[in-house]
């Protein structure tokens, strides 16, 4: 019962962090190294309009969000969209701004003191004889919520719509009138607020550090590759399977070889079926 | 002149067009030409140690050395073989394990221990990215990324090679002018050594495979094995760093598996100039030494050398070499259109 309550849990906050980085390179086919990065901004914008302005929970929340969404839309805007299409280019040019985001938070004096966020609600409630605070089940909602109100907006607003047209077909899509570069900073923008989401929803549960940054990226590229780059499905149901493993190996072997689980599941991915487990690009592309 | 009724046209300098064919031989003139670039390369690089002001920046130049390998492999095997490999760290780590695990357990002097490390660390990487081998762009750079930071959480769970702590107690150079000469000589070495390989047959083969590896395929070219020996040729540069990097330090561990040694060879083929096996060297010349400059302000030096890294891939994409090399060749000149 413990593992099926505490493997659910970190499922979906691996899925959280996962659906960002899904995004972005589903739609734009840029590879978001910087996602770790997007992720920790938006923990420390919020803890700055929370301490820092006093600003009220849910707004400063809100306000977090946007800007981050601005963020990401900016770093697509002037930097990313110079490189598209070079991959190599895109890895290394989004790494870079990433890193220099975590290194420079790291150097402006965000070490040392712990920053917390807040939890939504307090206390605890007993699911199977296995004590579950609010805030994690308050997450697990807000995840399964987010994944349909997801599903709902690419299903049947044409926003929604237009990005997926992108991804599926960019040269089609340009023929009937979406702007591709448009899109592409939308998704960008959609993509850190993702990643928003998650850092709002995760950190309250732990201390603010720069680390986890690189953590998150590592953990979202694991899900995304498991999964199939580019598939949102995928994405979704490796989470599922890393988060699972993840808990086992935790219970069984020890807390050490978490993270090994997580590369090694890259790894044997990429060399066994490197389209993933839902994948849609050709073996051919991606194979010799 | 009105900008919009001119453009900038490049012609040729005489002087290289003479020296192109094989009369360049009979004018020292020309000779002078075609060879003072490499002359300034090899006598800059040589007097180095004796230029620096003291032990700190001798050591610093050996440090710059060893990116300088690492630059190196990453530019070869991106541009001349088409494999992106992210993982510099991962040659490092296995070239400076296998030293240090040499050198401590086995009691063999550095002499035997570097040689032994380049080949050894090289077949063992080579095998253990040769699933990989099929794989092609942004597949092959992510798996790479993972091997090192894999490998450092092997030892760190197993707690094997001394751990967290690393192996220590390993023989430095017998000084620090070998030291210095040692890695020059070897840098010196692969930047000429990688420049006749790939104009060689073999290299035609490489970059060939780059190009179209199907076509390659159809010749009756086995391109996994060729594929293999250049990352074995790549992966030994970087072993040869690593085990250098474990002598002059006399310590091996998990920081070499850090991403340090991926990004910052990177950051120097970009800045260099990529695919010109020169840049890459010029590129840790600048990169390193700036970064030892700015160790006062922490990790603010990463931050600094990813701008810089940002800018060139927008601003300046063919990077310095091809640059100073444009301009050392031809002349520009404004002409009415």
């Amino acid at each position: 019962m413990q593992i099926i309550v505490y493997g659910t849990i970190n499922s979906v906050s691996l899925a959280l962090m996962a659906l960002g980085f899904a995004m972005v390179y589903g739609i734009s086919r840029v590879p978001n190294f910087a996602h770790g990065a997007l992720y920790i901004v938006c923990g420390f914008v919020c803890w700055i309009f929370l301490n820092s302005l006093g600003l009220n929970y849910f707004l400063a929340i809100i306000l977090s969000l946007l800007v981050n969404a601005l963020i990401g839309a900016l770093m697509y805007r002037f930097v990313l969209i110079r490189v598209r299409g070079m991959n190599i280019s895109e890895i290394i040019g989004s790494y870079a701004i990433g890193l220099a985001i975590l290194e420079g938070l790291r150097w402006g004096g965000f070490k040392g003191m712990t920053y917390t966020l807040p939890v939504f609600m307090e206390g605890s409630i007993t699911l199977g004889g296995v004590p579950v605070d609010y805030h994690r089940l308050l997450m697990m909602i807000i995840g399964v919520v987010l994944v349909g109100l997801l599903w709902a907006f690419t299903h049947y607003t044409k926003l929604g719509l237009a990005l997926q047209g992108m991804a599926q077909d960019e040269r089609a899509a340009l023929m009937l009138g979406i702007d591709s570069d448009l899109m592409a900073t939308l998704a960008m923008a959609f993509g850190a607020m993702l990643a928003g989401v998650a850092a709002i929803l995760i950190l309250p549960l732990g201390n603010i550090v720069v680390e986890s940054g690189y953590h998150v990226l590592i953990m979202s590229i694991a899900v995304c590759i498991v999964g199939g780059l580019g598939s949102w499905m995928g994405a979704i149901v490796a989470a599922f399977l890393i988060g699972f493993t993840q808990i086992l190996t935790v219970v069984y072997i020890g807390s050490h070889f978490q993270m090994v689980v997580a590369i090694l599941a890259i790894i044997l991915t990429l060399i066994v079926k490197p389209s993933g487990l839902f994948g849609r690009q050709h073996e051919l592309e991606e194979r010799v | 002149m009105d900008i919009a009724q001119a453009r900038k046209e490049r012609i040729d300098r005489g002087i290289k067009v003479r020296s192109d064919g094989l009369y360049a031989l009979m004018s020292l003139k020309e000779l002078s030409y075609l060879t003072l670039p490499r002359f300034l390369l090899i006598a800059g690089m040589l007097s180095l140690p004796f230029l620096m002001p003291g032990m700190y920046w001798q050591r610093v130049i050996s440090i710059v050395c060893i990116y300088s390998l690492l630059a190196l492999s990453f530019d070869f095997l991106a541009h001349y073989v088409g494999l992106v490999c992210l993982g510099g760290a991962f040659f490092i780590g296995m070239g400076g394990y296998i030293a240090g695990i040499l050198n401590t357990y086995f009691g063999l002097p550095p002499v035997l221990t570097i040689p032994l490390a380049t080949i050894i660390g090289g077949a063992l990487s080579t095998f253990l990215l040769l699933p990989c081998l099929p794989l092609k762009g942004v597949y092959f750079a992510i798996v790479t990324l993972m091997y090192p930071l894999f490998m450092a959480r092997i030892i760190e769970a197993f707690d094997i090679f001394g751990g967290t702590d690393g192996i220590i107690g390993i023989d430095s150079f017998s000084n620090h002018w070998v030291e210095q000469y040692v890695v020059i000589g070897v840098v010196l070495g692969f930047v000429f050594g990688l420049r006749r390989l790939v104009n060689m047959d073999i290299g035609l083969i490489f970059t060939a495979i780059m190009d179209n590896d199907q076509a390659v395929k159809a010749s009756g070219i086995n391109i996994t094995l060729y594929r293999a020996l250049a990352v074995f040729i790549a992966s030994s540069m970087g072993c040869l760093g690593g085990a250098c990097i474990t002598h002059i330090y006399m310590w091996s561990g998990i920081s070499q598996f850090a991403l340090d040694f991926s990004i910052l060879p990177i950051a120097a083929t970009v800045i260099g100039g990529a695919g010109t096996l020169v840049g890459p060297v010029l590129g840790c010349l600048i990169l390193v030494p700036v970064s030892e400059l700015l160790r006062d302000f922490g990790t603010l030096r990463i931050v600094f050398y990813a701008v810089i890294l940002v800018a060139f891939i927008l601003f300046k994409s063919e990077g310095i070499m091809e640059f100073v090399q444009r301009k050392y060749e031809q002349f520009e000149r404004w002409t009415k259109i």
